[in-house]
């Protein structure tokens, strides 16, 4: 099977909007996805990832805003017509056709010869690995098999865009893992074009080449995953990220840099993410994996805390600490701690980052917004 | 468990025989479960009211009052005019339910999204239900009649000379059946639509296919085991049509159904026994019917369609 990526060039994605009665699922998306990319949408259950999916395959009506292939508009074609490649969350197989028939249906939609068709779905059940199974009902096998069902079924028309809605969430951990690195492959050999819709920022992170994070039908940062793993546009992102521990701080001085704050007689010092002032409510965001336990030698960031929980992760224990004023530290580390530890913690100035405040939470949009614009943030 | 739970005896006794598993367990895994009973009015129910009346008709009919047992079945194949009873009711009943499952598809089928007023259009579609086979032969008398609307709207724009005779004939009947009987199958073929997920459609659709060959080919297949049910409990009503076929039919002539014979058996002539016949000739040929459908539906996937139910 050969690429169909040179079906266009770049797909862009204008103002993209979808409304359900008065809610926004979908506010002005815009996106540019480049032939051979993997992007992924990210975000939490109900953010507008299918919605923004659906618009792309056709199946949902734009509310406002336009798709463009190249030069040729397309989001007034129905779906049929648009040539993408679709992987739904319940894999959506024909009950009442065998593995063979639901992966032919799209070739015989397109009436190609019946040599080419018998052809082309072998070597699509070679792929995925389904060659003992190719005559059964999507019912008689397990998930990972109709999952691969599915995705022979998508690729086997070599589609200029496949499309994948939460294609593994209906799957075990193991298997999870294995069809991420199927999935992977996939789209690397059959050099496709890949839209992949997900919760899960791991994820996200490890297929994607782009991530797209979406809260409450609004982007919210687009860029690589190293630079949404460092650089997380907004404190809403960063808690998607996996910055586990967020603290509601003060801002006491704030030079070019560095910005410092304090909360219950606890100083800290970290990075500025976006405006902030002195006197400011801001959200301190650090990963468990950032949280040190201090052998005595740190000079900034040192917080006393006690051990609270810890579990037990491999190589790595995940603790819970408790500081003197009661703020609650998530952390890892590979020194064998146990409940009732007194410890000394410590920060990296540059892994603390420090994000503009209540005012985003209690006007997301707008600050979301604002944080968008920032140059460089954007990928 | 607390400590002082006294120990029962078995368990102290040595080394422990095979339990026998208590007779509850037994019995489930044969499948019977203990509160089965509960079943025992509804049984009651169905002996008293159902089966009890079929086994007396059934004794009644080997029971002539002249000749051997089965005389009385020699007599009504013997007699053309009785035989016809079965063509005639065929004629009515077949096509009928034909037309009420095929012209329930494509309304059901545009109906089985959401949208405002989807109430309202099903209870238009659905009242039918409620006015029973008397009123609706008034109300046909009233529209198709020779003088009714119908007849006088043709007249007026000049496309007859003389009134179509729609009442009192073969067309009177069908028309009362399709009226009667459409909302059942229209409501069970709704149902059965809701039934398949839609997003087995919307898969097709990205894989190229439009709305002709999505229905042909996705929901269609599916809906066919749902289909022939509907066929089936549609026919068995139509096929024991009465009062439209005395009201707004023929019954003297070309709609003297089945279900006439057994009337004019039982309260014409009192030969109760010939009557339990054509009842029982009546049953059979149904059961032949539905056989033959079920049978062909048994070729259709039957297994789960991943809807809502
Ligand atoms: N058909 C619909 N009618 C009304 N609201 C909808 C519909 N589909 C989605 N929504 C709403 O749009 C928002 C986004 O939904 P969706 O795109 O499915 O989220 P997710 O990111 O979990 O895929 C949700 O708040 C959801 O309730
Ligand atoms: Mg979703």
């Amino acid at each position: 099977m050969t690429a169909g990526a040179k079906a266009f060039s770049q797909l862009r994605l204008q103002g993209v909007s979808r409304r359900f009665g008065g809610h926004d699922a979908l506010r002005d998306l815009d996106l540019t996805i480049e032939a051979g990319e993997f992007v992924a949408l990210l975000g939490p259950s109900g953010c507008g990832k299918s919605t923004a999916l659906n618009c792309l395959a056709g199946l949902l009506p734009l509310t406002a805003g336009s798709i463009w292939q190249d030069e040729r508009r397309i989001d007034t074609l129905p779906p049929e017509r648009r040539g993408f490649g679709m992987v739904f969350q319940n894999y959506a197989l024909f009950p009442h056709m065998s593995v063979r028939a639901n992966i032919a249906f799209g070739l015989r939609m397109r009436r190609l010869p019946k040599d080419e068709i018998r052809r082309r779905t072998d070597e699509a059940v070679r792929l995925v690995r389904l060659e003992d199974h190719a005559g059964k009902l999507p019912g008689q096998l397990s998930g990972g098999q109709q999952q691969r069902v599915a995705i022979a079924r998508a690729v086997v028309l070599e589609p200029s865009l496949v499309l994948m809605d939460e294609p593994l969430s209906n799957l075990d951990a193991k298997l999870r893992l294995e069809m991420r690195t199927e999935i992977r492959r996939l789209h690397q050999s059959l050099g496709l074009t890949t839209v992949y819709v997900t919760h899960d920022q791991e994820e996200a992170l490890s297929l994607a080449d782009r991530l797209v994070v979406l809260r409450e039908g609004r982007v919210q940062q687009i860029g690589a995953p190293e630079e949404l793993h460092t650089r997380p546009a907004n404190w809403h992102v960063a808690d998607f990220m996996g910055y586990r521990n967020l603290w509601t701080m003060r801002v006491r001085e704030a030079a070019d840099g560095t910005v410092a704050v304090e909360r219950d007689g606890l100083r800290l010092v970290g990075v500025p993410v976006g405006p902030v002032a002195p006197g400011d409510e801001v959200i301190v965001a650090v990963r468990p994996e950032d949280v040190r336990v201090d052998q005595g030698d740190a000079t900034t960031n040192a917080v006393p805390a006690e051990i609270e929980v810890v579990e037990y992760q491999g190589r790595e224990l995940a603790a819970e600490a408790v500081t003197a004023a009661g703020s609650r530290v998530h952390l890892r580390t590979d020194r064998r701690v146990a409940p009732g530890d007194p410890v000394t913690l410590s920060i990296d100035p540059q892994r603390l980052l420090v994000f503009p405040g209540d005012a985003a939470a209690t006007r997301p949009a707008d600050k979301a917004a604002a944080v968008v614009e920032e140059p460089g943030l954007v990928g | 468990m607390s400590v002082t739970t006294p120990t029962p005896a078995v368990e102290s006794a040595g080394p422990p025989a095979p339990a026998r598993a208590h007779w509850q367990h037994r019995l489930a895994e044969r499948g019977v479960d203990r509160h089965l009973w509960l079943l025992t009015p509804a049984l009651l129910f169905v002996v008293l009211l159902f089966l009890y009346p079929f086994f007396y008709g059934l004794g009644l009919s080997f029971q002539p009052t002249e000749g051997g047992p089965f005389s009385d079945y020699a007599r009504f194949f013997g007699d053309a005019y009785q035989r016809d009873t079965i063509w005639t009711t065929l004629g009515l009943a077949l096509p009928a339910a034909l037309l009420n499952v095929v012209a329930s598809v494509p309304i059901a089928y545009r109906m089985r999204g959401r949208f405002r007023g989807k109430r309202l259009v099903t209870i238009l579609l659905v009242v039918p239900i409620t006015l029973g086979t008397v009123l609706t032969a008034q109300g046909l008398l009233n529209f198709l009649g020779p003088t009714g609307w119908f007849n006088r709207v043709l007249t007026a724009l000049h496309l007859t000379d003389e009134p179509i005779r729609l009442v009192h004939n073969y067309w009177g009947v069908f028309f009362s059946l399709v009226i009667t009987g459409f909302p059942f199958a229209f409501l069970l073929v709704l149902s059965y639509l809701s039934g398949i997920d839609p997003t087995l459609e919307r898969a097709a659709a990205t894989l190229g296919a439009g709305w002709w060959q999505r229905f042909r080919m996705i929901t269609l297949p599916l809906l066919m085991p749902g289909l022939a049910t509907t066929f089936c409990l549609t026919f068995v009503l139509a096929f024991s049509v009465f009062p439209s076929a005395v009201l707004v039919g023929n019954p003297a002539g070309e709609t003297r159904v089945i279900s006439i014979a057994a009337y004019q058996a039982a309260y014409e002539q009192y030969d109760y026994p010939y009557a339990s016949a054509i009842a029982m000739i009546m049953g059979l040929i149904e059961l032949v019917v539905i056989a033959v459908v079920l049978f062909a539906r048994t070729r259709f996937y039957t297994g789960s369609t991943g809807g809502k139910g």
